[in-house]
């Protein structure tokens, strides 16, 4: 189906946060921290507040009031500290852009600087075991032996993978509108993944209750996890409307987003395996070193695919985390299986060269009946089914897997495979369906920040209600509709969809209305492991005079449960595998050591697939019918499509080369040096 | 200081603060928002418009010197309620997913059919090479788009090429 804002987004009517028309709008302009750790001593506004146009300036020299336990990154100007380099320090507010940012220069912070700790290492001696990784899963777990599956392993791999911090940089920055009304309330046009989550946020980090703060957000610019909760630039444009008594934007500039949006951690991980001679695992270690802020602990769940992947006796999977004088990282894009599976599945693939079996037969033969760590039963799974599909497809049977033999011209030829996973869950969500002028009105506070969360909802409303799809008008993206969780975690859909479903077919028995809320169904429901399976296959060309890698073909098979809409869910899945071959080929921030902060903070140095780099990406799926899962069958896809695409490339870079790289992203300089 | 210029069939004129970038000027003064700003350094092809015809980056055109400028937007690409040929292949082949990059990958478009004359991948410098998939995929890369809709945008542009 195409999308049912479709014609808005080609026109340039649909309106995203920065663009609503609000009278007598002003803009705030944050000032950052210059230095990666100490104290302020002093912030001079004086000069700035001289200027043209500049309304008032906010800093800690004044402290804004917030609720006593607002979150210490988004309770903005309470403390004289600096956490990490980029840090909002103060901000201006003037009449226009241009006088904000002219005035955001003229102010004078002066700091008692600190020595700072900005760089990862796996024997950092302040990494600890944190209680939990995100969102909810245990640090660290254990089965069996794994020293003693090493020991009587006929073949063992110890390897280890490092990724580099990366930076979601969805097309959209950061961009919010807030608007005070005379009694107090307050309108918050946003760029968010949530509206009910962001409303809920702003609202405990103000004090205020939730019924006084309403969530806008009808289209959004992407967000890739990276607006998935509510980040410094919202609580600004907040706090400097409440000062400046006037409505205020804040538009961060894409340098802003690297510095106070979020990222995806940097990873070193180390991955052991054993094998026997037939390729049977004996043991799976899977060791992962991250970092987080000194403000929060943010804790990616790196180890955790390792607990549903294959069969083994001897699981260790542990996560350990250093809070370093860096900014705060969050979810991008299948946080945790992005990372792990990188590193799970190139190693794969070099035990697979170490037994001398084909990588996808190793993988077939270690599919496990229950899920390895907890031993849950799965919902479905079909991994062996999208790796034999795939394969077929690809033309892989007959593949020679010396490295470094095919030859075309300049061009060195190999390919690769990797599986991919990522959990299929729901969260609680409210709906109404009600019969208005003839057809049904949907509401729910969902958020489409590009998936077509509005056209899938539609089909899956439109199903239920047995008319088609013009006779149903959904309403989302606004908190003062049915509560609703966040687009994020591949949930959006089947959260949504579940209660929809519930309220159009109450709707269907009522005759007018129907609403529904999910919350008691979800917590009915069985334990069992619920995941979305995959299988990624690359094929690389490599120029080993200049390093240059082409991708020329890759092809992901997925099994997600029930496709709501074949064309929607195509775009999901070409988009997680395009993200995925930037994370592989050329993505990466790098630490700036010396001063703090990140060294690469643009579009120009921090790069992203352009349409040059794509030449052929093909994504297909096996129909899975999954009873256990929501009213849909439906398994997220907004994620599965980037877990594992980095490690088949790069394990077709190995096909092609004979050079393993170990570090991403694959560079010309880390494959000729 | 006071400009005059031409926005999709419009003569506007504005006083404009010379620090005012193009991109800028449509979104704050103007009310034409369709044009997206996703860097402001030229780097990311969002804020693309027509400038007298040619594809350029409104966010690295001073509003001042745009002064007798004739701009076309995204807005300005429909004939009446009519859209553009692009606006439907876009449509059709599902060529965006959140949309944002998408107003400046349809002006781009837009400017490079227009363009004609060989890329850099052409082999023969002196031919007018036919649009093919790789060359569009070329003469398209300086428009990102995060969402990876890229295939389907050269599947919408090589059909409105032909």
């Amino acid at each position: 189906m195409n999308r049912i804002e479709g014609h808005d987004k080609v026109t340039g009517r649909a309106t995203y946060a920065a663009e609503y028309p609000v009278e007598g709008v002003t803009y705030a302009y944050p000032v950052q921290a210059e230095i990666a750790r100490g104290r302020i001593t002093s912030i001079d506004a004086a000069g700035a507040l001289a200027m043209p146009g500049v309304l008032t300036v906010l800093s800690s020299e004044d402290p804004p009031e917030l609720a006593p336990d607002a979150d210490p990154e988004l309770g903005l100007f309470q403390r004289r500290e600096v956490a990490y380099r980029g840090q909002i320090v103060a901000a201006v507010v003037a009449d226009t852009y241009e006088n904000a940012r002219a005035a955001a220069r003229a102010v004078r912070v002066t700091y008692q600087e600190d020595p700072h700790d900005v760089r990862l290492r796996s024997d950092h001696p302040g990494l600890y075991r944190p209680e939990k990784v995100n969102p909810f899963y245990p640090a660290d777990t254990e089965k069996g032996d794994v020293a003693a599956g090493l020991a009587a392993a006929a073949f063992t791999v110890d390897v280890t993978y490092t990724t580099p911090a990366m930076h979601n940089n969805p097309m959209e920055p950061h961009a919010t509108l807030a608007v005070w009304s005379g009694d107090g309330d307050l309108t918050v046009y946003d760029a968010t993944q949530g509206v009910s989550t962001a409303r809920d946020m702003i609202a405990k980090t103000l004090g205020l209750p939730a019924e006084r703060v309403r969530v806008v957000c009808r289209h959004v610019g992407g967000g890739f996890g990276a607006k998935g909760t509510i980040r410094p630039g919202t609580m600004l444009a907040v706090l400097a409307a409440r000062a400046a008594g006037r409505p205020v934007k804040v538009a961060l500039t894409r340098q802003q987003l690297f510095d106070v949006t979020g990222y995806r951690t940097p990873t070193i991980q180390r991955l052991r395996l054993g094998a026997d001679a037939d390729g049977r695992l004996t043991a799976v270690d899977h060791e992962v070193a991250e970092q987080s802020s000194t403000l929060i602990e943010f804790a990616e769940q790196t180890a955790t695919p390792a607990r549903t992947m294959y069969e083994t006796p001897a699981l260790r999977t542990a996560h350990r985390l250093v809070r370093l004088d860096v900014a705060s990282p969050s979810w991008m894009r299948a946080p945790g299986e992005c990372p792990g599976m990188y590193a799970l599945e190139s190693a794969m693939d070099e035990l697979a060269i170490a037994v001398g079996m084909d990588p996808v037969e190793l993988r077939v033969l270690n599919d496990p009946e229950v899920e390895p760590a907890g031993g849950r039963p799965f919902s479905s799974r079909n991994l062996v089914a999208c790796l034999l599909e795939g394969a077929r497809r690809f033309g892989w049977e007959g593949r020679d897997p010396t490295p470094g033999v095919r030859r075309q011209g300049r061009w060195l030829i190999g390919t690769g495979v990797a599986s991919s996973t990522y959990p299929a869950l729901r969260r609680p969500s409210q709906a109404t369906a009600t019969v208005e002028n003839g057809g049904y009105v949907v509401r729910v506070a969902a958020v489409d920040l590009g998936t077509g969360a509005r056209t899938a909802l539609t089909r899956i409303a439109a199903t239920t209600l047995g008319v088609p799809p013009e006779q149903v008008r959904v309403e989302l993206g606004d908190s003062d509709l049915p509560a609703a969780p966040l687009a994020g975690g591949s949930m959006g859909t089947a959260s949504w969809g579940s209660a929809v479903v519930a309220a159009c077919e109450e709707a269907l028995r009522d005759g007018k209305h129907g609403a529904a809320d999910t919350t008691d169904a979800i917590k009915a429901q069985e334990d069992l492991a619920r995941h979305s399976f995959g299988a990624q296959f690359a094929r690389v060309r490599v120029d080993m005079d200049t390093g240059e890698v082409r991708v020329s073909h890759l092809l992901g098979i997925f099994a997600a449960g029930r496709i709501i809409d074949e064309k929607l869910a195509r775009s999901q899945f070409v988009g997680g595998m395009t993200m995925g071959l930037g994370m592989a080929l050329m993505e990466a921030t790098v630490t700036d050591e010396e001063f703090g902060g990140f060294s690469n903070h643009d579009l120009a140095q921090y790069h992203v697939p352009v349409c040059a780099d794509i030449e052929r990406i093909d994504a297909a799926w096996i129909e899975e019918d999954d009873r256990h899962l929501n009213p849909m069958g439906a398994k997220g896809i907004g994620e599965i499509g980037i877990v594992g695409t980095a490690a088949a490339i790069g394990n077709a870079v190995y096909h092609a080369t004979g050079i393993r790289v170990r570090d991403l992203p694959i560079t010309p300089a880390r494959l000729l040096a | 200081m006071e400009i005059t210029l031409q926005v999709n069939g419009t003569r506007r004129t504005v006083e404009v603060d010379p620090r005012v970038s193009l991109l800028d000027l449509l979104r704050e003064r103007l009310g034409l928002t369709g044009s997206k700003k996703g860097c402001d350094h030229g780097q990311c092809g969002a804020c693309t418009v027509l400038i007298d015809g040619r594809r350029a980056n409104a966010c690295l055109a001073l509003a001042v010197a745009q002064d007798g400028s004739d701009i076309t937007t995204v807005e300005g690409l429909a004939d009446g309620d009519r859209p553009h040929p692009l606006q439907a292949a876009f449509i059709e082949h599902d060529a965006f997913q959140c949309g944002y990059c998408t107003p400046g990958q349809l002006c781009s478009a837009a400017g490079m059919l227009a363009e004609g004359g060989p890329s850099a991948i052409t082999d023969d410098l002196a031919t007018d090479p036919a649009l093919t998939a790789e060359e569009v995929r070329e003469r398209m890369s300086g428009n990102l788009c995060r969402c990876g809709a890229y295939p389907n945008i050269v599947t919408a542009i090589v059909e409105v090429a032909r």
